[in-house]
């Protein structure tokens, strides 16, 4: 009988065990159904047409390197590049900019003007996209309102160029940073400060080697976020500068719809590929420094 | 200490309000003040007459509401369950949920473009083919539905995370079912009403989302209110950028209905 025993204790503990772990892989199971097939099916498209070539004439398609080879070449070569100038030149100046308005938001002890910064950035950094562009064609544009009462034009203004862009993109990019970096800035301690200042250091030398070490992980994890989310603009572009501008997510969208030449497809599948390649860089950067960020300011 | 730093803060805050704030105002100005026919309140009032205007912003809303349950409906089970039951699939919900990052929309829309396209070429004679037509249905594209809910992933994510991180999970749940919950009743009970920040939060990141997605609609020729003012602009400047001004109005409303939403059922669930 005693040996009987702890066999029947052990039975009702395994199968409790067993009954609290089922849901959790069943729960999960819905969300990684749905991403394989809305997710992975587009995904596998972009590789497979990527590499594919389809003879005009017979219509068999064999697999091939050509299609990346042409994304990489002449004009394709230069959207691309002209994408990662403007996506790294714009995420660089929103980065600076961003940083200091964080910093004034928190240091500064008012609740509301916190709260109504915060809010701001929010619904701005979510801001991008076609009524961006038409609000800034208004502002800024060949008849808008500063253009037109400063007289812009004569001064060499031109909203549809790179730096137009730029200026339009820091408009999503900077409130983006204000959002990446705000809660770092929180975790700030006022004692690291304090400790500094008591050991004689000066402000600048605090800001030197205590602050921006510690923040140094965010603020580049906000840099290539604001570089990817750059990257990824087609919306504003579209709108505002149609294809003045190379950039590759233009080019990707004449070749889709036609109106290039037929049979780019996949092209442009290509094309998304080593847009895909520069974002999977983009992110093996970010989640690293993000986690980093994360273990000095939770502790 | 922060004395010393006002005026340096004063200016930050006051460039940043004059950048921020000049485009809007600007807008406003080139909608009432045309040239040739002086102050005039035309391109507000002709907006709801426009044609496509309600059907496009029904449809985006349409397409909001669905993607938001879609994704919560998805999501929350997944990630309680991460902190409770399946910890060890925590990294790999993480990376599903981080790849949509990695596919700009305009790469992710070629893919579906394509996808799309093997219905017509390879699957014309199998019952899968009705599939491919049914999402396709102009009045209620289901495909941007899809699209919606994995573009959302990430931020729904993160913000149920952030929501989850700030409370005890277990410990909520070991107390629910030690007062004799059921497993339902704990998570509908004890753990959502914790979460209703968080999934406030996810909802209105994901309503952003899909009011002002523009790529993959556009590119899969379905109208709703992004694509809409787009197709506006070529014809009646004044007008789409009337409509533009309106439409972060919308987000700014829809931002404080949420907020509003959120502080009054916390009083009222407080006080019950």
């Amino acid at each position: 009988m005693t040996t009987a025993l702890p066999r029947t204790d052990v039975a009702p503990v395994a199968s409790a065990k067993r009954r609290r772990r089922a849901p959790g892989w069943l729960a999960v199971v819905p969300l990684l159904a749905f991403t394989a097939i809305a997710f992975g099916l587009p995904a596998l498209a972009i590789l497979d047409g990527a590499f594919t070539v389809k003879d005009q004439t017979t219509g068999a398609a064999s697999y091939t390197a050509e299609n990346l080879s042409t994304s990489l070449q002449g004009p394709y070569l230069t959207a691309l590049v002209g994408s990662v100038k403007l996506s790294a030149i714009s995420a660089v100046l929103g980065a600076l900019l961003g940083l200091p308005l964080a910093q004034a938001v928190v240091s500064s002890r008012s609740r509301a003007l916190r709260e109504a910064v915060l809010t701001a950035s929010g619904v701005l950094a979510n801001f991008g996209g076609v009524p961006l562009a038409f609000a800034f064609v208004a502002t800024l544009g060949n008849a808008g309102v500063l253009t037109v009462h400063l007289g812009l034009t004569d001064k060499g203004w031109d909203l549809y160029s790179f730096w137009g862009l730029v200026l339009v993109y820091l408009y999503f990019l900077i409130p983006l940073m204000v959002l990446t970096i705000t809660p770092a800035l929180d975790g700030l301690r006022v004692q690291w400060r304090e400790a500094a200042l008591n050991n004689g250091a000066t402000g600048v030398q605090y800001w030197r080697h205590v602050a921006l070490p510690v923040l140094a992980p965010s603020l580049l994890g906000g840099l290539v976020l604001l570089f990817g989310s750059a990257f990824a603009a087609y919306a504003t572009a579209a709108a505002m500068v149609g294809s003045a501008v190379p950039l590759v997510t233009l080019q990707i969208a004449d070749a889709l719809s036609g109106n290039v030449l037929v049979g780019q497809e996949n092209v442009a599948l290509a094309l998304s590929l080593d847009m895909v390649l520069v974002a999977g860089l983009v992110m093996a950067v970010y989640l690293p420094l993000q986690r980093r960020s994360a273990r000095w300011l939770d502790a | 200490m922060a004395r010393r730093l006002t005026p340096w803060r004063w200016a930050v805050l006051g460039l940043a309000a004059l950048y921020f704030l000049v485009p809007l105002a600007a807008s406003v100005i080139f909608t009432v003040d045309v040239p040739g026919h002086g102050v005039t309140f035309d391109a507000y009032t002709q907006i709801l007459s426009a044609d496509g205007f309600t059907s496009s912003l029904l449809l985006s809303l349409e397409l909001a509401v669905a993607t938001i349950v879609v994704v919560l409906l998805l999501m929350v089970p997944a990630v309680v369950a991460l902190r409770l039951g399946a910890p060890k699939l925590r990294p790999v919900v993480e990376v599903v949920c981080s790849l949509p990052l990695v596919v700009p929309p305009i790469a992710f829309v070629a893919g579906i473009v394509t996808v799309l396209k093997w219905g017509p070429d390879h699957l014309s004679r199998t019952p899968l083919f009705q599939t491919f037509v049914a999402i396709q249905n102009p009045t209620f594209p289901v495909v941007l539905v899809l699209a919606y809910v994995v573009m959302a992933l990430p931020f729904v994510y993160r913000a149920l995370d952030a929501g989850l991180r700030a409370m005890d999970v277990r410990t909520l749940v070991e107390a629910a079912r030690s007062c004799g919950a059921s497993w339902p009743q704990a998570l509908v009970r004890a753990v959502l009403p914790n979460l209703r920040g968080a999934l406030l939060n996810a909802s209105f990141l994901t309503l952003a989302l899909v009011l002002g997605e523009f790529t993959v609609a556009r590119l899969l020729g379905f109208q709703p209110f992004a694509v809409w003012i787009y197709n506006v602009g070529g014809s009646q400047a004044q007008m789409s950028v009337a409509v533009s001004v309106l439409s972060l109005l919308l987000t700014w409303a829809l931002l404080l209905v949420l907020a509003g939403a959120g502080g009054r059922t916390r009083t009222a669930s407080s006080r019950g």
